[in-house]
């Protein structure tokens, strides 16, 4: 059965605010990452700058992950 | 439903700019996703600019310089000196008949120079209420997230010579 255009609405809006706040909280533990490995760093300890760089670029693979997502349903919402 | 954006038929100037108060929901999202992915790019991006400097900052190598006679300041007394560029104040506190130390006078918070309080036997930043040892340097109270870099000091007859400076991870090594 086909689904209503509001319905189909309102259920992508839910989509995208869920990836939006996911995408705010990665953003939170970069910003902690960030933070965290400039002190270590200025403390004159090494070795955490690698594994934090690793984890940023994964955090920030997973936010083009979810921009695509949200830009998808934009589309597929907007011009079915 | 696919992850890419499919080419829509609209021009983009009518598709970002809907007169459709739904669409126009959509679109203000996807912009303000549009933000958070590039300020995650900044993160990261700062991330790799901690591992690169990590990488290729080279141990300094700290001039020997003389910097007061032993018996030029009282117990309890203080002496500031630019070490080792004329650029970085430092401060010098006897604390005992033989006993000296010296430390970077920036505080590790906000670069507030810290004084000493005798009647704490503490070093303080006026700034933000932080306070710092005497003996080690290490942090006692207020916001200031690392200890003062310890001026190592060498007794020369009658002078004090710093040699060195010392941050938090080379006292801990030794």
């Amino acid at each position: 059965m086909a689904e209503a255009p509001e319905a189909g609405q309102k259920k992508g809006l839910t989509a995208i605010d869920g990836a939006m706040a996911l995408l705010v909280v990665l953003l939170m533990v970069q910003i902690w990452l960030l933070t965290t490995a400039l002190e270590t760093f200025l403390a004159g300890y090494r070795v955490t700058t690698l594994p934090a760089a690793v984890v940023s670029g994964l955090i920030f693979a997973a936010c083009i992950g979810l921009y695509l997502f949200i830009d998808g349903v934009d589309a597929e919402r907007r011009h079915h | 439903m696919s992850p890419f954006r499919r080419p829509s038929a609209e021009p983009l100037w009518r598709d970002e700019f809907s007169v459709f108060s739904d669409d126009e929901r959509y679109v203000s999202r996807r912009q303000f996703a549009k933000f958070l992915v590039l300020a995650s790019l900044g993160m990261f991006v700062g991330n790799l600019w901690i591992l690169v400097r990590s990488w290729f900052t080279r141990k300094p190598v700290y001039p020997a310089i003389t910097i007061a006679r032993a018996d030029e300041i009282p117990v309890g007394g203080v002496k500031l000196f630019l070490y080792p560029t004329p650029k970085d104040q430092c401060i010098l506190v006897r604390t005992g008949a033989d006993e000296y130390v010296a430390y970077s006078q920036k505080c590790t918070h906000l670069s507030c120079a810290v004084f000493y309080s005798a009647q704490h036997g503490r070093l303080e930043c006026p700034c933000h209420n932080g306070a710092f040892s005497v003996r080690d340097g290490s942090v006692l109270q207020g916001p200031p997230p690392r200890p003062l870099p310890r001026v190592v000091l060498i007794r020369r007859g009658g002078e004090l010579v710093a040699s060195g400076v010392k941050i938090q991870a080379e006292v801990e090594r030794g």
